[in-house]
């Protein structure tokens, strides 16, 4: 059975259409990954499931109940972190945890510790005094020190430091062990790729591409790295290669599934000295479905460059 | 001093004037075209001086002092001297309000905000920005002097001459001065704009009930506030302008003292000490109720001690408003037409619906609370658990409701408390705090409008606070104005019996209630169906 799921979910702001028909679903046990860059539907796609939102078509179900009428019994076994904690600057950081502890009617008080002792987190100071960084500790504390049999976590990293953000992934493999659920929206690729099972793409508030990484990166195809004797001039031409990059004599692209076999053979004539073949990271697989959809050339470059380093 | 510390300040000064290019000409406008009204409005009461004489005894009390200040000119009650006695001191407390709302959401506001921090990376000196804000006002504070001045000058009332115009302008400007420098100190010393502004206003109202004090018989008091100063300029009768500039004086120093303070602090600090709090919640905070009541905590006993100042005030001038009938011949006449009831009671009914407004203000703050936390993101805290949104949205009107019950009651029996120990045959209690308590249905219609606003129109939430000010107008000036009748009744606080003058009216005080609920309910319908902004 499904803990969340989603089927042609729409909601208009408006003439904006921020949701466009999405249709997402996770499995008990599963991290899910929701990416997408700043305003594709991200956030508005969890305050739909949170009923904070009221979708204007489609259904949204968490636990096989209605996100919107239901959002109440629902919230008892969830926990939320939002990207953006906003706090109450006169009260404390301790004060705050214990009352959003409470609001979900459970008590978390030895994990509480421990998780405040992880993160370093000074319970005493007033929120106003935090930072960024720390408003986020606050709200996963208060979120992780409960028992939840779902976890939806908005860009929870967003402000942490790389010390926090490995504790905030260790704490992600622990709750997978214990089957429980996560549906983690971000645009760190690269924690999505290492924490998640299922990942979806979301761009203009449209999933354009949904499924297990082995999936999508079999959907994509491979990174061919390539050196020959003979420079290929028309590689460009040849289907199925997309993304061609050169630096000192090396040419890698991509090369869609189906067509590896004509690609190979063209790329033989010219005398290989050497061939690697990767799968492609997440990012490349995000970086080309952007492109697709007319992201600059800039971006693309960058990419590669990345990659090349 | 290094001129690098005031790298910018014009840029800045442009760019605070394009921020607010609508709220402070809208501000000038307000004060310019209230004052001409009013100006306008004397002249069509009272058409010649026998007229203009009636009225001018029936303010020769301490009850009209405390209120208005003291009245110069009363012997020759000029259309000037009335305006001078009634207007300006009403005048320059809301004019004393712009400018601490202005400046703070300027230099604290913006600081807390973090949008200082992004000004301050720039090439811009480190006394910029609050010198800019502190220009601003001045300019604005001119602005004000000139428009009201030339504008009551231009309505060609013949005793309302150039100088005494541009004085009484000239006045409200130097304390809209003050009260920036003031605030500006403020925004120094507090490390938030919540606490910038409290303190702020609490010396502008404690000024305000001072100098009530202080012009009905311990003088020095009125020496404490600007407000005390300025009535000493007898505009239209005498026309000093040293209490001009002393205020101004008074103003530069606090505007230095505050430039001074900015200087050796650092950015995002305060001189008021910040200190550590509780590591854990205590068992009352933990609910939205217990939260709700703890942001509130604080305003509320504020606003809750000064209710009952205003109460007390107004009660302290109860005995000499007693033995000054007694003196007067004309008085007793006077009251012989509203058999029954003394005129120490008639005056009661109208002292009670001015605080029973003034105690609405805090009552509406409390429910549009959740308004500014949605406005701040901070719902989904809430609602991303498991609490409902009537759950949410009932706390803030519990609060609301139990405010106005502390408030009115405290109003009740300050003025009761206080008049009593003053007079020499007091009332029994019950007569004031009834008076008091009688108002409570006109406040809950108002909690109510401010629920149905928050579940229908959440945008327009601010229209409650016009209505209130219409309220205002209606019930305190109209009846000085003779408005038309229908106005009085378009308000709720127009439908309280006025207790102990007239009969009980439980049948309005039943509608009223029934109207607050309807609206309650109506609230609660919109909140369950409408998104939640971020």
């Amino acid at each position: 059975m499904s803990i969340l799921k989603t089927s042609a979910l729409t909601k208009d702001f408006g003439n904006f259409t921020a949701l466009d028909g999405v249709d997402i679903e996770v499995g008990k046990g599963e991290v899910y990954g929701f990416i997408g860059p700043n305003g594709a539907g991200k956030s508005t796609a969890i305050r739909v499931l949170l009923g904070i939102l009221k979708a204007t078509s489609g259904k949204a179900e968490i636990f096989g109940l209605d996100a919107w009428n239901d959002a109440v019994e629902i919230h008892k076994r969830v926990a939320y972190v939002p990207g953006d904690v906003n706090l109450w600057p006169n009260l404390t950081g301790g004060e705050v945890i214990d009352l959003f502890v409470k609001l979900r009617g459970g008590n978390g008080q030895s994990r509480r510790e421990e998780l405040v002792r992880r993160f370093g987190l000074d319970p005493t100071k007033k929120c106003r005094t935090y930072s960024k960084g720390n408003r986020q500790k606050v709200a996963l504390v208060a979120a992780l020190s409960m028992e939840a049999d779902l976890y939806i976590l908005d860009e929870p990293t967003s402000g942490l430091d790389p010390l926090m953000e490995r504790v905030f992934q260790e704490w992600v493999a622990e709750a997978k062990q214990q089957g429980k659920s996560i549906l983690l929206s971000s645009h760190i690729l690269s924690e999505v790729e290492k924490l998640c099972d299922k990942v979806a793409i979301i761009r203009q508030g449209k999933i354009i591409e949904t499924g297990t990484l082995r999936e999508l990166r079999h959907l994509t195809g491979s990174i061919l790295t390539v050196e020959t004797k003979r420079l290929m001039p028309l590689l460009h031409e040849v289907k199925g290669v997309h993304g061609i990059r050169e630096h000192q004599g090396i040419v890698s692209f991509q090369v869609d599934t189906e067509k590896m076999d004509e690609v190979m053979r063209y790329v033989s004539g010219f005398g290989v000295v050497r061939l690697e073949s990767s799968l492609p990271t997440l990012e490349e697989l995000f970086m080309r479905h952007y492109e697709e959809g007319g992201a600059t050339q800039e971006q693309e470059a960058a990419s590669h460059e990345q990659k090349l380093v | 001093m290094n001129k690098s510390l005031f790298n910018g300040t014009g840029t800045l000064m442009r760019f605070i004037w394009r921020r607010d290019r609508l709220r402070i000409p809208i501000w000038l406008l307000s004060f310019a075209v209230v004052s001409m009204v009013t100006a306008v409005a004397f002249t069509d009461l009272y058409q010649n001086a026998a007229e203009r004489q009636a009225i001018a005894e029936t303010m020769r009390n301490p009850a009209m002092t405390a209120m208005v200040g003291p009245g110069y000119g009363l012997d020759n009650y000029t259309e000037g001297a009335m305006m001078a006695h009634q207007m300006l001191l009403m005048t320059a407390v809301v004019v004393g309000l712009m400018s601490i709302l202005l400046v703070a959401r300027h230099t604290r506001s913006d600081e807390e905000e973090g949008r200082i921090e992004l000004i301050r990376s720039l090439p811009v000196g480190r006394l910029s920005t609050l010198q800019s804000v502190l220009l601003v006002m001045f300019i604005v504070d001119i602005l004000l002097a000139v428009t009201t001045g030339l504008g009551l000058y231009a309505l060609g009332i013949s005793s309302m001459d150039l100088e005494g115009s541009l004085l009484y302008g000239a006045a409200l400007g130097a304390v809209g001065l003050f009260f920036a420098a003031l605030t500006a100190v403020f925004a120094q010393l507090s490390q938030n704009s919540r606490n910038t502004v409290g303190l702020s206003v609490i010396v502008l109202l404690l000024g305000y009930a001072l100098r009530a004090i202080g012009d009905i018989g311990m003088e020095a008091l009125s020496w404490t506030t600007p407000l005390g100063w300025v009535l000493r300029s007898e505009v239209y009768v005498q026309n000093i302008w040293w209490p001009v500039w002393l205020t101004i004086g008074a103003a530069c120093l606090l505007a230095v003292l505050a430039l001074y303070l900015n200087s050796i602090r650092d950015l995002g600090s305060g001189f008021l000490p910040a200190r550590t709090g509780k590591a854990h919640a205590s068992p009352a905070l933990q609910s939205s109720l217990g939260l709700a009541v703890r942001l509130q905590r604080t305003g509320l006993v504020a606003w809750a001690f000064g209710l009952f100042l205003i109460g007390a005030s107004y009660g302290s001038v109860l005995g000499d408003l007693e033995s000054f009938f007694a003196d007067v011949e004309i008085m007793q006449e006077f009251l012989a037409a509203a058999p029954g009831s003394s005129l120490t009671e008639q005056f009661i009914p109208m002292l009670m619906s001015v605080m029973a407004i003034i105690g609405t203000i805090p009552v509406l703050l409390a429910i549009l609370r959740l308004k500014g936390e949605e406005k701040n993101n901070r719902l989904e805290h809430f609602l991303s658990r498991a609490v409902s949104r009537n759950r949410l949205l009932g706390s803030y009107v519990v609060i609301s409701l139990f405010t106005s019950f502390i408030m009115l009651s405290l109003a009740g029996l300050g003025i009761g408390l206080v008049g009593n120990a003053m007079m020499q045959e007091g009332l029994p209690l019950g007569v004031f705090y009834k008076a008091a308590i009688v108002y409570l249905p006109a406040a809950w219609v108002m909690t109510g409008l401010a629920a149905a606003l928050i579940g229908w129109l959440p945008k327009a939430t601010g229209l409650v606070w016009l209505y209130l000010v219409f309220s205002f107008t209606v019930v305190y000036l109209g009846a000085l104005f003779q408005f038309p009748e229908w106005t009085e009744k378009a308000t709720p606080f127009g439908h309280i019996p006025q207790l102990p003058v007239e009969e009980q009216n439980w049948m309005a005080l039943a509608i009223l209630t029934v109207i607050a609920a309807v609206l309650l309910i109506a609230g609660f319908a919109g909140f369950n169906r409408r998104d939640i902004s971020n």
